[in-house]
């Protein structure tokens, strides 16, 4: 079944193209991997697919399960089970990172036909998730983000991500910055949670993630678009060769 | 206006002598003298006050028998437990108040009585006007020509005070249209310790309350000073409250406005002894046509002393909100520290901020800063929290509230930090 279906995605700032015509197709299940050099848009296509509305769609259309995704506000898309675990979470003081996943995964609930969870059965789903991305109980009273290190605001990503329990989860470089242990965590998270209704759309600069999360298909995005796409070999492949061999391939072709 | 003059002149004079008509009388010929001010006037550039003296307005001196039971939706937290004074109509209303505190940790008198006992003529003789050479202005004088009816409240040395002392301004305008011209005097003695808290309530119509507070801080003490402001978009307001520290002591100073008709509120620091210590917030959540102008003063008259003052304000519908902080800082005050921020959050299209700092420096080694902002809210924190299922409008609430808690945190009484945080979080919305 298809879970997400973009075809044609063009999308920029105002005098600025950054996405130029992406198609990609993903099935429920199933990992694909983005990578591409720096700037080549690849936060961008999470963002736009997330609904940040400073970017402007030109042309081309996103389906997801049977609704058109452009269409929708954000806070939609996230009901309908898109997340983005972003590749710089934002630092919210004076909001209590508790408080904040409370009204999340309530309104979440709410659109999807489910009784909110009262403090109870929210504490108890907490801890649950708590222990599956092994993120520190003092982390969750402090404000949002605020003066968390680099990898403890990817783990409390991974962490929402656990408690919203999406249906396609956009990792934007969750694995930067983090440690080897931390890495092995937050793939361990991703991993328990991988299933044949779940799909995982990764954007990773390193081959090193990919040897926890095994992908189905790896793309590499260059300049705007899908440029190749294989399977995990292509990761491997780039690993050892760079980017060039696609530059000049692409040069090839005529761009 | 000059119909509204004329009767306050007759109440004038009718007003029966006493221990203060000494003062009082002086302050009406100053009253006279100076006039109300006109809007030309740079101090009253935004609180166009003597739109406020119209012919419709009265000013009822006596009893308008309310009793505590036409009061229980304005009390605040606690109020069993605090030492609770009622002004009706700016007269003090002692079959309402209520002292909660033992006989040598409190005073509580007729500002009247207090100047004519022998125990306490000589503090309130010297305290009493200390705000007056700040505000040299007709509407400040005004409130003086009335303060007979005002108390006098003061703490012996020594005496750490657990429970707070709540003051309740009531504007009866159930006939119509109130002035209240309340005045209050406090004397904390060396060592001592209070928390002071003064909320508003306008029943029934219109009302415009004129108030003056007098602080003598001595030295070793600590005050904690809270004026809450929510008593309606009729209501408006012109405060003064003047804190003198003349001695190494602390003071602590949180105004929460959240709604008004034209508001004033000065804020004066007077710090006349090294070492001193003052800490000024202000919140204001303004929306309507309400005006709040906050005005800081902080006179360093001597070395060592730090003030911090921080000032945030979340402005919506056709709203102002107006920050002006002075700061003084004398010859021999060197080493001061005086910081001063002034934040605004801006909602509607229609709200305006108007922010000037007046810095005036006499001496040569002072750390001064000062800082003023107007922003919206933060795109990347709505998206942030939006991605996560979270309504644009919960959102912004959230983000509201963040944006308010730390001045919340400031109040440390935390039954009223509470009682404020939930009008706060009604206005904005905010049910997390
Ligand atoms: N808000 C913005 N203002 C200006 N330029 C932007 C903005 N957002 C993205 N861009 C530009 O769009 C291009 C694509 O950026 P994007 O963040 O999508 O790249 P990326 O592939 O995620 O790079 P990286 O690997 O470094 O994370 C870059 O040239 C970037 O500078
Ligand atoms: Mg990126």
């Amino acid at each position: 079944m298809h879970m997400l279906s973009i075809k044609n995605l063009q999308a920029g700032l105002e005098d600025k193209p950054i996405l130029k015509g992406i198609n990609l197709e993903i099935k429920a299940g199933e990992v694909h991997a983005i990578m591409g050099p720096n700037g080549s848009g690849k936060s961008t296509l999470a963002s736009v697919l997330a609904g940040r509305q400073n970017f402007e769609v030109t042309a081309g259309s996103v389906d997801f399960l049977g609704k058109d995704l452009l269409d929708m506000a954000p806070e939609e898309r996230a009901r309908e089970g898109i997340f983005l675990a972003f590749q710089y979470p934002v630092e919210i003081p004076g909001v209590s990172t508790t408080n904040f996943i409370k009204a999340a995964v309530n309104e979440t609930r709410k659109h999807r036909g489910l009784e909110a969870l009262d403090a109870v059965g929210f504490l108890k789903m907490m801890k649950e998730k708590m222990k599956l991305v092994q993120i520190d109980q003092s982390l969750l009273s402090r404000s949002l983000n605020e003066g968390f290190s680099g990898g403890e605001k990817k783990r409390n990503e991974i962490f929402q991500m656990a408690m919203l329990e999406p249906k396609l989860a956009i990792l934007d470089e969750t694995d930067s910055g983090l440690d080897i242990d931390a890495l092995r965590i937050v793939a361990n998270g991703v991993n328990q949670y991988r299933n044949k209704d779940n799909s995982f759309l990764l954007v990773t600069h390193y081959q090193r993630l990919l040897d926890y999360i095994v992908p189905d298909f790896v793309h590499v995005l260059y300049n705007g678009r899908i440029v190749k796409s294989g399977t995990k070999e292509l990761a491997l492949e780039l690993e050892e060769k760079g980017y060039d061999f696609i530059k000049s391939e692409w040069a090839l072709a005529g761009e | 206006m000059q119909e509204s003059i004329n009767h306050i002149t007759e109440l004038h004079e009718s007003l029966p002598g006493d221990s203060l008509s000494d003062f009082s009388d002086r302050a009406f010929k100053d009253f006279n003298q100076l006039g109300i001010p006109k809007a030309k006037h740079e101090e009253w550039r935004y609180v166009k006050v003597s739109s406020l003296f119209r012919k419709d307005l009265t000013y009822p001196l006596h009893d308008s028998g309310l009793t505590i039971e036409d009061l229980q939706d304005h009390l605040l937290p606690d109020h069993d437990q605090a030492t609770t004074i009622f002004f009706i109509n700016g007269i003090y209303a002692p079959a309402l108040s209520m002292v909660n505190h033992a006989q040598d940790e409190l005073v509580l008198l007729p500002l009247s009585v207090a100047a004519a006992s022998t125990e306490y003529a000589d503090k309130v003789k010297s305290t009493l006007g200390q705000s007056t050479p700040y505000h040299p202005d007709g509407i400040h004088a005004l409130n003086a020509a009335f303060s007979s009816k005002g108390i006098f409240i003061a703490v012996p040395p020594g005496k750490t005070l657990a429970r707070p002392v709540y003051i309740y301004q009531v504007s009866d305008s159930r006939k119509g249209y109130t002035l209240s011209q309340p005045r209050t005097l406090v004397h904390v003695g060396a060592g001592s310790s209070i928390h002071l808290a003064t909320t508003y309530a306008t029943l029934g119509h219109e009302s415009f309350t004129n108030e003056v507070t007098e602080v003598l801080v001595e030295k070793d003490a600590s005050v904690y000073y809270y004026k809450i402001q929510d008593e309606g978009a009729k209501a408006h307001h012109v405060g003064t409250t003047s804190i003198r520290q003349i001695g190494k002591s602390l003071t602590n100073a949180v105004t929460i406005s959240l709604s008004g008709g034209l508001v004033r509120n000065n804020l004066d620091m007077i710090m006349e002894a090294e070492y001193g210590e003052s800490h000024m917030y202000g919140l204001y959540l303004l929306n309507g046509n309400t005006l709040v102008d906050n005005h800081t003063i902080v006179d360093n008259a001597k070395p060592h002393c730090l003030s911090n003052e921080l000032y945030k304000g979340i402005l919506d519908g056709h709203s102002t909100g107006v920050f002006n902080g002075k700061i003084f800082v004398r010859k021999d005050a060197q080493k001061t520290n005086a910081y001063q921020s002034n934040k605004n959050i801006l909602l509607g299209d229609h709200a305006t901020v108007n922010t000037k700092p007046q810095l005036e420096i006499f001496a040569d080694d002072v750390k001064c800063s000062h800082g003023c902002t107007v922003g919206r809210p933060d795109d990347d924190a709505l998206f942030y929290l939006r991605s996560r299922g979270i309504s644009e409008k919960n959102a912004r609430s959230l983000l509201l509230h963040a944006y308010a808690v730390d001045i919340l945190d400031k109040i440390q009484l935390p039954a009223l930090r509470a009682h404020v945080d939930e009008l706060i979080s009604e206005r904005l919305e905010f049910n997390f």
